[in-house]
């Protein structure tokens, strides 16, 4: 292979190829990320820049590159988003009542990847605890999004809340980085940015070290620049984890090994519920060109119902919040976390430690799941909506004995500009339709950029996969990518920001 | 169902939320917003239907019952406003 004149260009197996082989140093490596970081400031991608961490690191990984020792990512840099606690390195879930926690420990995945030699380059942006779906609620300033729309220099959300590892990975300012998804968090921001993002089986990747926010929703997953540094990226972030009792024993395949076996004779299901009045023409039509091209690879379409769909995010907007308001009882500004000036009592120091501490969305769901949770609403509210939920999960079993995976949309619009949607909660809610439903369901789903909108914004697809069937979901993913040829890139406005 | 100004009062109490008083009656008009557009989980027939309380078929995981961590309390501490000598310090709580 001949590198490119900028090693930033460079895809996570590419780079892992050219470091094998010696052609390019970690160190040369990532000192092209770390500068590729500091131009890149007026992006807000990044809360924790760790650079000189990052080149101990890559200094250690030439070492055993020299030895002939390398591991599978040996001396591959990485982002982090800002909610997996990284040993030493402050971790601050985007939140004021963390923004000075520095954890004595390190996260099971993130552990993963350091045991596979790759290099952490920072701690990215977020919502606050991961809750919004756009990074405008994080305590430290939203992340803009490397996209612009043509012909404008209107700033765009990155979406969220994976919005920094987003535009990070769409901005080239690392080879891919991790995300977390409880309601779409990792594929919302994918597909604004033209990236690729899965969010695997609930069981697959260890929550432990990840900080909390609905504990029967949140995964971990990747978030690259393509489907095969994905399938790269998963494996080694998945693992049965002795300390997360709800990481599956199950032996962690080779995602890779299998990419390219085609989608010949793969049943691929239409919801038909995800077929909304009002959805902009560009999002059907991207979806019927993504069932076109894998038809044309020899697939089968057919279509499918999901009839409980339109139940599933007033559900998610009961069940997430109930997990968070209960997760997040910990942060009492005694044990750790921001503690409030002056108080005079117990009582007194919480409240007011926890009302300075946490931004307006989180005390906004905080309340919500305290209410639904309380005495005489448990019933009507959170008892009703796991009942729902047990449905919506039985309408994906069902279909899935018609069809091996699903074929859908990712939101019901593009990108969106600041404050677009920050008046109207429910609004902002509503861009998460189509990928709450795997979260309740546990359900693996991929997203792939597919295209861009007329005024060259990014379009993804999502294929949705049976539980732990991430295989089959990378390779109709390849299958999409291959046939979209996605070769688009943001301009690179920020460096003479 | 919808709340008032004192629900929003009350359950920010059983939250330790301090909620300023100019907060709440915003609050109680974005939480009946959001309360008003779940109402139409009621649609729902769930007779009969049970919760889902875990999204993968497994048996919760036992391990041997034995110390597999523990001796950290300077760790523990770092990040403690206020601790002192391995205790966390609150404000007086008993007379």
């Amino acid at each position: 292979m001949v590198l490119p004149s900028n090693p930033t260009d460079l895809t996570l197996a590419e780079a892992r190829e050219a470091v094998a082989a010696k052609k390019i140093s970690s160190r040369e490596l990532t000192q092209a990320f770390v500068k590729s970081i500091e131009t890149a400031r007026p992006l807000h991608a990044f809360i924790t820049e760790t650079p000189e961490r990052a080149l101990e690191m890559a200094a250690a990984s030439d070492a055993r590159l020299a030895k002939g020792e390398a591991r599978p990512l040996e001396g591959l840099p990485l982002a982090i988003k800002d909610l997996y606690c990284t040993k030493g390195v402050r971790t601050t879930a985007a939140s004021n009542i963390l923004s000075n926690y520095v954890p004595p420990y390190e996260s099971t995945v993130t552990q993963n990847l350091w045991n596979a030699g790759a290099v952490m380059l920072g701690k990215t942006n977020l919502d606050e605890f991961a809750m919004g779906s756009s990074t405008e609620t994080s305590w430290f300033g939203p992340t803009v999004s490397p996209w612009r729309a043509k012909n404008s220099v209107e700033k765009m959300v990155p979406g969220g809340s994976s919005g920094g590892s987003a535009a990070a990975v769409s901005a080239n300012l690392c080879l891919a980085a991790t995300g977390t998804d409880t309601g779409g968090s990792i594929r919302q921001p994918a597909a604004i940015t033209g990236t690729v993002g899965i969010k695997p089986t609930y069981g697959r990747c260890s929550r432990w070290g990840i900080v909390a926010f609905a504990s029967s929703l949140d995964q971990a997953g990747p978030m690259t620049r393509t489907v095969r540094d994905a399938a790269i990226l998963l494996k080694t972030m998945a693992s049965v984890d002795p300390k997360d009792s709800t990481s599956v024993d199950l032996p962690v395949p080779d995602y890779e090994a299998g990419l390219e076996s085609g989608v010949k004779g793969l049943r691929v299901g239409i919801p038909k519920e995800y077929r909304v009045d009002g959805a902009p023409p560009e999002i059907d039509a991207i979806w019927n060109k993504g069932a076109e091209w894998l038809r044309a690879q020899g697939a089968e379409i057919v279509e499918v119902s999901l009839p409980h769909t339109k139940y599933a995010l007033p559900t998610y907007y009961i069940i997430a919040p109930a997990e968070a308001s209960s997760n997040l009882a910990r942060y009492d500004g005694v044990r750790y976390g921001r503690r409030a000036e002056g108080a005079s009592e117990l009582l007194d120091l919480y409240e007011r430690s926890r009302g300075e501490g946490f931004g307006a969305e989180v005390r906004r769901r905080i309340l919500i799941g305290t209410y639904v949770l309380s005495a005489g609403y448990y019933d009507a509210y959170y008892a009703r909506a796991q009942k729902v939920r047990s449905l919506i999960a039985r309408d994906f079993t069902e279909a899935f004995r018609k069809c091996d995976v699903l074929l859908t949309p990712v939101t019901p619009g593009p990108a969106f500009a600041f404050g677009a949607n920050s008046d109207d909660p429910v609004a902002m809610y509503l861009n998460d339709v189509f990928t709450v439903t795997l979260n309740l369901a546990g359900l693996p789903g991929l997203v792939v950029p597919a295209g861009l909108t007329a005024e060259g914004l990014p379009l993804g697809l999502q294929l949705i996969g049976k539980a732990f069937d991430e295989a089959t979901v990378l390779r109709a993913g390849r299958a999409v990518e291959t046939a979209a040829n996605f070769t688009a890139k943001p301009q690179p406005w920020w460096r003479s920001a | 169902m919808s709340v008032d100004k004192d629900t929003v009062r009350r359950i920010a109490r059983l939250a330790r939320l301090a909620l300023e008083d100019e907060r709440i009656e915003p609050m109680v008009q974005e939480l009946n917003g959001i309360l008003a557009w779940v109402e139409q989980l009621k649609e729902v027939d769930i007779e009969g239907v049970a919760p889902l309380t875990s999204v993968v078929e497994q048996r919760l995981k036992m391990r041997e019952d034995v110390v597999t961590d523990g001796g950290n309390a300077d760790a523990l501490m770092i990040n403690a406003s206020g601790g002192e000598d391995h205790f966390f310090v609150v404000p007086k709580v008993v007379e």
